[in-house]
């Protein structure tokens, strides 16, 4: 028993030293790595959406061959999920373990995400605590980064270290909801009846919406909130029917449910040529049209805080046709902001190559200024929002979503 | 289940002598009930009722809905509510199984090519009954199966032990839902079989298995009466409410006037003793799970058509109203899981209605509760001392 003991003792103190060499010869390279993670919700019916995000980021990177730094720096990447199957969407443990597992690895220095702003809310605090860079590609939340257009104490409650360290690439709802209001008075709409999901994104863009409407003149005529998990809405779609609206506004995603809610609401008698249907780019997607099926979609509005791939101009256009050559689909809304978080990431490491760390990229990142990539020439501000201001609005017409018009 | 409604089985003698009605613990849930009452509920309900009277054709149109979606959950409810009866287990796979109806339903409407703009009426109309008759087939079948080797094991064992493996059969099944809306799985085998059918199929459910499936729009949606601006009632209506409540006519019936139904309630009352009367407790019990089962596909199926959607969630969200509906009404009564289940339907449409949206499920529960103060077994639930 004692020289079993002993023996394993030796072999314990064998294999320690071993794995000390391990690392020390790994360190003694002379490449270093930096490691770019992006969480984004892979499972559920935001996939459609992610994956061409993650088909843009990885273009990107492939287009560097996955180094910087004139191949001094080797850049690795990992696709986080998430959201869970069960829930079909994201999850907040799921969200808060990707970003405790990237500020445990210091090889993490920029966290591309994430696609929900709820989830934001979770990944930022950990991440400012470890100084690891955040792009977001899709979250419009404007709490998360202005004074004032959030709840109380935000956006401060989320940067526990006092410094900023979370950027994004859309313009905030602020300006989208707003944008939307403006283009329903330009559609004509006299009485508006608004809906939220009651969610951080929803329930904000639809606030935004509803004082700008009221500012245009246009009559509220309701406003409720959804319970995403329902069934069916035919009750409220009758409800909403007997107050003679032009439009319902939505704010809200697919996910809440968005498509059982056109569904209910046709058969209502609310036809599209009688009342809208207008959402926010939670609802931009192929999956929202699936969803509520192509015949009752039909006419339905969304506002997209952003060009669509097939409008870029320039640079972006040039992407737009490389990536349908590469992948041989059509790219969806966020997929240019995926390559341009991948652009700007990439533009800081190789500003950084005399301290490759997380200080220096992250002071980089935030420093983008005139920036030329696919969305056009763009920057950050000292909040971490971008300088992009131009929205869009489309119409779904023969069952698939088709610009209509620049909106200011 | 409805034994002691029988005239012809012996009424069981309570076992636990009346209490008084005014014990110290109602006295205090009486006082709260007034202050609820005076405080809060009633300044809104004065306004809710002055809001109903100033438009009746708008409450006329919402307990029309609301009647209309309290039948398919009096359906589902009926499946808890029996298992309850027979095995005093709660069926927590139920609703599943219910996901699940809608799911077969999708396949099978696409298997047979049915689209509301190409086929026929007639055509549409016969598939349909016999879409109705495969999906009934298969989850009793299912529902069986769940018994037979998730519950009879168990059955000697301690009582929470089959209620995990409830809860567990549930996630299964979700599971399965997840599967057969995997479109991309379907386009393998269709590749692999070559065939147009399955083809469709894979269309159906698309690229992501969980998003939600459109079933296409087969009931007429012709208005059997309107009244412009109070009253919409469409034929889709009519059909779900009639195919529901034949379904409820159907099994009370069966279970109150035939030998099978009698060898049920007797099963239900006391198992041993109905055993030694020579019914077959097994199969009487199997049989009870494929009714319910029955049931279950079957409002999966009129739910999917209905609202025109089918989700691996689906199962979740309707197996709790319908469960909430089969406690309001007294879980192992038939009548008072009907009732209860249109009680609820009812609320839900009235309190989208009149309260919010937002505050629907809080109505319900609230109500639930309140009901369970007063009478814990239910509105036309049997006191304690008999098992069914």
């Amino acid at each position: 028993m004692k020289r079993f003991l002993s023996f394993s003792l030796v072999l314990t103190m064998i294999m320690v030293i071993l794995a000390a060499c391990g690392t020390q010869t790994g360190g003694s390279g002379t490449k270093t790595t930096v490691t770019i993670v992006s969480s984004l919700p892979r499972t559920g019916s935001s996939k459609g959406q992610t994956d061409t995000i993650v088909n843009a980021i990885k273009m990107r990177l492939e287009e560097d061959k996955y180094a910087a730094c004139n191949g001094n720096v080797e850049i690795k990447y990992e696709d986080l999920d998430d959201a869970t199957a069960a829930k079909g969407a994201w999850d907040e443990t799921k969200e808060a373990e990707n970003a405790n597992a990237a500020a445990s690895n210091k090889d993490v220095m920029v966290y591309i995400g994430t696609f929900n702003s709820g989830a934001a809310k979770i990944a930022i605090p950990i991440l400012n605590n470890a100084g690891i860079v955040m792009i977001s590609p899709a979250n419009t939340y404007p709490g998360l980064t202005k004074d004032g257009k959030g709840a109380e104490g935000e956006p401060a409650v989320y940067y526990p270290k006092g410094t900023r360290n979370y950027t994004r690439v859309v313009p905030a709802d602020d300006l989208q909801g707003a944008a939307a209001g403006n283009w329903a008075k330009e559609l004509g709409v006299t009485n508006v009846y608004i809906l939220d999901d009651t969610e951080l994104y929803g329930k904000g863009i639809a606030d935004v919406f509803a004082a700008t409407a009221e500012a245009n003149g246009i009559k509220i005529a309701g406003r409720d909130s959804i319970d995403s998990k329902a069934s069916d809405y035919k009750a409220l779609m009758s409800k909403i029917a007997a107050t003679n609206p032009d439009m319902i506004y939505f704010g809200g995603i697919t996910q809440s449910n968005a498509g059982q809610l056109v569904k209910d609401m046709r058969a209502a008698g609310m036809t599209a040529d009688k009342v809208k249907f207008m959402g926010p780019d939670g609802i931009y997607e192929q999956a929202f049209i699936d969803a509520a099926g192509a015949d009752n979609a039909e006419g339905v509005y969304a506002t997209f805080g952003g060009v669509p791939p097939a409008k870029l101009e320039g640079k972006g256009a040039e992407w737009y046709n490389a990536y349908k050559a590469k992948f041989n689909a059509e790219p969806e809304a966020y997929a240019a902001y995926g390559y341009d978080s991948t652009n700007v990431a990439l533009a800081a490491i190789n500003k950084s190559c005399d301290s490759i760390n997380r200080e220096t990229i992250l002071k980089n990142v935030f420093a983008t200024k005139d920036f030329d990539g696919v969305l056009g020439k763009w920057g950050f501000d000292a909040s971490g929002d971008t300088t992009l201001t131009q929205m869009s609005g489309q119409q779904i017409k023969n069952g698939a979503f088709e610009f209509v018009q620049v909106l200011k | 289940m409805a034994a002691s409604q029988t005239p012809s089985s012996p009424q069981a003698a309570p076992l636990v002598p009346r209490e008084p009605f005014l014990t110290k613990r109602r006295a205090f849930s009486i006082v709260g009930l007034i202050i609820f009452l005076g405080f809060f509920a009633i300044p809104i309900y004065q306004t809710i009722l002055l809001e109903m009277w100033d438009d009746p054709g708008q409450l006329t149109q919402q307990i029309v809905i609301g009647l209309t979606k309290g039948t398919y959950i009096a359906v589902i409810a009926l499946g808890y509510t029996l298992v309850y009866g027979i095995l005093e287990l709660i069926n927590f796979a139920h609703g599943d199984l219910f996901m699940i109806g809608a799911f077969l339903s999708l396949i099978f409407i696409s298997l047979f090519g049915l689209d509301p703009k190409t086929s026929s009426g007639i055509t549409i109309f016969f598939s349909l009954i016999g879409i109705l008759g495969l999906v009934m087939l298969c989850t009793a079948l299912m529902n069986a199966g769940i018994e037979r080797f998730a519950y009879r094991p168990l059955r000697k064992a301690p009582r929470l032990a089959p209620l995990i493996s409830a809860i567990g059969m549930s996630f299964v099944l979700q599971n399965l839902g997840i599967f057969l809306g995997d479109g991309l799985i379907w386009d393998k085998i269709a590749d692999g079989l070559g065939s147009d059918a399955i083809g469709r199929v894979a269309d159906a459910m698309g690229s992501q298995s969980v998003a939600p499936k459109n079933i296409p729009d087969l009931l007429p949606n012709g208005q059997v009466f309107f009244i412009p601006n109070s009253l919409k009632y469409t034929y889709k209506d009519l059909l779900v409410a009639v195919v529901s409540l034949g379904l409820l006519a159907g099994l009370y019936s069966f279970v109150r006037f035939t030998k099978l139904g009698k060898a049920i309630r007797a099963t239900a009352q006391d198992r041993d003793a109905a055993r030694l009367m020579g019914i077959n407790a097994d199969r009487t019990i199997s049989v009870t799970f494929l009714i319910g089962g029955a049931l279950g596909g079957a409002a999966g199926m009129i739910v999917g058509l209905y609202n025109g959607t089918a989700v691996f969630t689906m199962g979740f969200t309707a197996g709790l109203l319908s469960f909430t509906a089969a406690v309001l009404g007294g879980i192992g009564n038939i009548l008072g899981s009907a009732l209860g289940g249109l009680l609820i339907g009812l609320i839900l449409a009235l309190s989208d209605q009149y309260i919010g949206t937002r505050w629907s499920n809080a109505v319900i529960f609230a109500i639930l509760v309140l009901i369970l103060l007063f009478r814990p077994t239910g509105l036309l639930g049997q006191e304690g001392g008999q098992k069914a």
